[in-house]
């Protein structure tokens, strides 16, 4: 009976232990704390690097105050994922974080992100910023909610030895998507081992396969994603079959690479690590943050990129004007609407993108500058042998409709090209089964046949 | 224990009956009020949000709204609905049902007639499978069926075709991964309960001139079908909520081949953001379990003399 006894005690013992544990432990010390999430990687350092450095020269300019950094390792979707469950709570909820532009306005919505149109007011680096960059931080209200880090854009890279081997003159700049495909084809025909044109499909490369593969496409034959006037989605357009069916081109052909490694949700690091680098692709669409992987410590160190690699803009269906077609995204930072103190975390994110740190982030990543001191800089001008072409872009780029039903919709998108380029669809059915999962996703009278 | 000896036994206070039967039930206060806590709450959160249109971002995530049936009506046309069940039904009866449990039977039967080196040997490497973390073990399998994996490398020493595994046949891939990893199990269950039927029932049947097959048919299995009963339904729910390793080896790809209930649920709540939408899933795989446990209970009681 007494073991007994003991064993309850015990048992009632530890169940209070448990209990005590759960419950939120007492504010330490009523020192100030900024909480700061980011997004770190093995292969994306240069934001971490931006953050100590802001750490170091904040706290040695604010006695008492500790800037918490919590980088997250994760790719982009997970990060947003985790990012917008730590924000859902008050006791979670960073202070300054790194958002994606293109959920700026849902997270807005949300009640997220703290409006910044006073502070910034009294900024004076924000007259440096570029305007078109400055939208990127915009709310529906006409707020600015977020401040951007930098941005980028979409461009064919391609390897000039691959290509000379195959005949073809350089600098390559295709005019029209037949250009393309022929000169896939040639390459292809001079050395059937190698990706003449490799352009990303499927859902495993995510965001990937609509940023830098359909959205080119489909922004090139004149038709939208997203009537920005009308605020409706765009359904039944002659240039989603046609993009669909390049895309099916390029994969029944062989140009791009087989439909089972496009599925790879690891496929772009081959396309970086192994494949361009050991001449065994022609080429491929990506950001103009590929110089980051290649550059001195980069992911995929290759120094001889800045002589083997070439640029070329990617080009409208037949050529018509303006000729190119470019998609742009960025990250921004942006101040949490629950934040204890507003104007400490606002003056953290003036620390973070003041011109040198943002210089040192720009080049280390191989962003686009947005501040124009930055943009300006010799060193930033020379960080890599592309920062020109690929600023350039900027005047032919698209953005992503920024609503909160866009990544259904662009999951949508990503399903419609991997039934095209694994046979399971004809681009019409892919089509119409993607016009009928957005009138599923939005509601009828959202969308509009064009 | 050294009794004192002028110590006199002390007359025995007894509690009323009904006072002593609620008593007994004080140890377990702690176990269900963690359970109440850690799994209740949460279920019952899953089903009441299930009834909201509660998201991620956007401005359903500020002011989740009551929708009723919505979520569940939507849920019933999706298209795939279906395809997502008929896949849960086939990991769960493919991987759980025939492949751990006839694969754990069969192992803890040889073992007992196999030598101690080679049962040792044999137990520890499916055992290892078990101890694995999920996440190692999902990794483990991704880098053994994947394109260049070791599974390819093998059949292409001997010669043989190397198909893209988690491309063509991702549900092959998944089931096997799973029936590797969770063969322990119902390997330890059995040959615990094998060590329990007792011999000489064994030997009388022996002695009655039952074959080996009559013996386990007819002594061994229905000695230990209350075993049977509860291994099945303990590996049924874990396998219907098996997520980390599909999610790992194929993401539920490609094109919703291998996206199973749980990877469904994900997929919408955490990468669409729809947590109310998401939830619902989730509301209908605990539905799933919930039946699936009342029918082996049933079985249990049924079972007992």
């Amino acid at each position: 009976m007494r073991r007994r006894a003991l064993n309850i005690t015990s048992l009632i013992a530890a169940a209070a232990l448990l209990l005590c544990a759960c419950s939120p432990a007492a504010p330490a010390d009523q020192a100030k704390t900024l909480k700061v999430v980011y997004q770190k990687t093995d292969s994306f350092s240069a934001l971490d690097n931006l953050f100590q450095s802001a750490k170091s020269e904040f706290e040695a300019a604010h006695e008492g105050v500790t800037v918490e950094l919590q980088p997250i390792q994760a790719n982009d979707d997970d990060y947003g994922t985790k990012l917008a469950l730590a924000l859902r709570s008050p006791s979670t909820a960073p202070d300054v974080f790194y958002e994606d532009t293109f959920k700026v306005r849902s997270d807005v919505d949300a009640g997220f992100l703290l409006k910044l149109d006073d502070h910034l007011a009294q900024w004076k680096d924000w007259e440096k910023f570029d305007d078109a960059a400055k939208a990127a931080g915009l709310g529906d209200d006409g707020g600015t909610y977020a401040v951007p880090l930098g941005t980028d854009t979409r461009a064919i890279w391609y390897n000039k030895k691959v290509l000379a081997a195959a005949g073809v003159g350089l600098p390559w700049e295709p005019r029209t998507w037949q250009d393309i495909l022929d000169t896939a084809r040639k390459i292809k025909a001079n050395d059937p081992t190698v990706v003449p044109f490799n352009m990303y499909a499927g859902k495993g490369t995510g965001e990937g396969t609509v940023m830098q593969s359909f959205y080119e496409l489909l922004y090139g034959t004149g038709d939208a994603l997203y009537d920005a006037d009308a605020r409706k989605w765009v359904v039944g357009s002659d240039g989603f079959t046609e993009s669909l069916a390049f895309l099916k081109t390029l994969y029944d052909e062989q140009l791009a690479v087989s439909p089972a490694e496009a599925l790879d949700a690891n496929v772009w690091k081959k396309v970086f690590g192994e494949w361009l680098p050991q001449g065994k692709m022609g080429a491929t669409v990506e950001g103009s943050y590929a110089p980051s992987f290649w550059q001195e410590g980069g992911s995929y160190e290759w120094p001889e990129y800045g002589t083997d690699m070439g640029v070329a803009a990617f080009p409208t269906k037949d050529g018509q004007a303006p000729g190119a077609v470019s998609m742009s995204g960025g990250w921004t930072l942006a101040v949490g609407a629950g934040t204890k103190d507003p104007d400490l975390a606002f003056e953290f994110l003036g620390t973070a993108l003041n011109q040198k740190n943002s210089l040192a982030f720009n080049i280390a990543s191989s962003q686009i500058a947005v501040r124009e001191d930055v943009a300006a800089d010799a060193g930033y001008q020379a960080a890599n042998p592309f920062v020109k072409d690929v600023s350039d872009l900027v005047s032919v780029t698209h953005y992503r409709p920024a609503t909160a039903d866009y990544p259904r919709i662009s999951a949508a998108v990503q399903e419609a090209t991997e039934a095209v380029i694994t046979g399971s669809k004809s681009p019409e059915q892919a089509a119409a089964d993607y016009d009928a999962a957005v009138a599923g996703i939005v509601g009828g009278d959202k969308t509009v046949r064009k | 224990m050294p009794v004192l000896p002028l110590m006199r036994p002390l007359p025995t206070w007894r509690m009323p009956a009904g006072l002593r039967r609620r008593a007994r039930l004080l140890p377990v206060v702690p176990a269900v009020l963690l359970l109440l806590v850690f799994l209740a709450g949460p279920v019952l959160w899953a089903f009441q949000a299930s009834f909201t249109n509660a998201a991620l971002t956007g401005r359903n995530a500020r002011s989740p709204g009551w929708v009723g049936l919505d979520n569940y009506q939507r849920l019933l046309t999706d298209p795939v609905l279906p395809l997502s069940l008929g896949l849960t039904v086939l990991f769960v009866g493919g991987s759980a049902i025939l492949g751990q449990n006839l694969l754990g039977l069969t192992i803890a039967v040889l073992m007992r007639q196999a030598r101690k080196p080679v049962a040792a040997v044999v137990g520890t490497a499916v055992v290892a499978a078990w101890v694995l973390p999920e996440i190692v073990a999902a990794f483990a399998a991704y880098a053994y069926f994947s394109r260049d994996g070791t599974l390819n490398q093998l059949l292409g020493g001997l010669g043989f075709g190397q198909p893209d595994w988690l491309y063509s046949f991702p549900m092959a891939a998944i089931m096997l991964a799973n029936v590797w990893r969770g063969t322990a199990f119902s390997m330890l269950v059995y040959r615990a309960a094998l060590n329990d039927v007792p011999a000489d029932v064994t030997e009388a049947a022996l002695m009655d001139g039952a074959t080996g097959w009559q013996r386990l048919a007819f002594i061994t299995l229905p000695m230990i079908r209350g075993s049977i009963a509860t291994n099945l339904m303990l590996i049924t729910l874990q396998t219907l909520a098996v997520f980390t390793l599909i999610w790992v080896m194929t993401a539920g790809g490609p094109a919703n081949s291998s996206t199973t209930l749980p990877v469904l649920a994900y997929v919408e709540a955490f990468k669409f953001g729809d947590i109310g939408y998401g939830t619902a899933v989730a509301s209908l795989l605990i539905l799933i379990g919930a039946v699936f446990g009342a029918a082996y209970v049933r079985l249990l009681r049924e079972g007992k003399p």
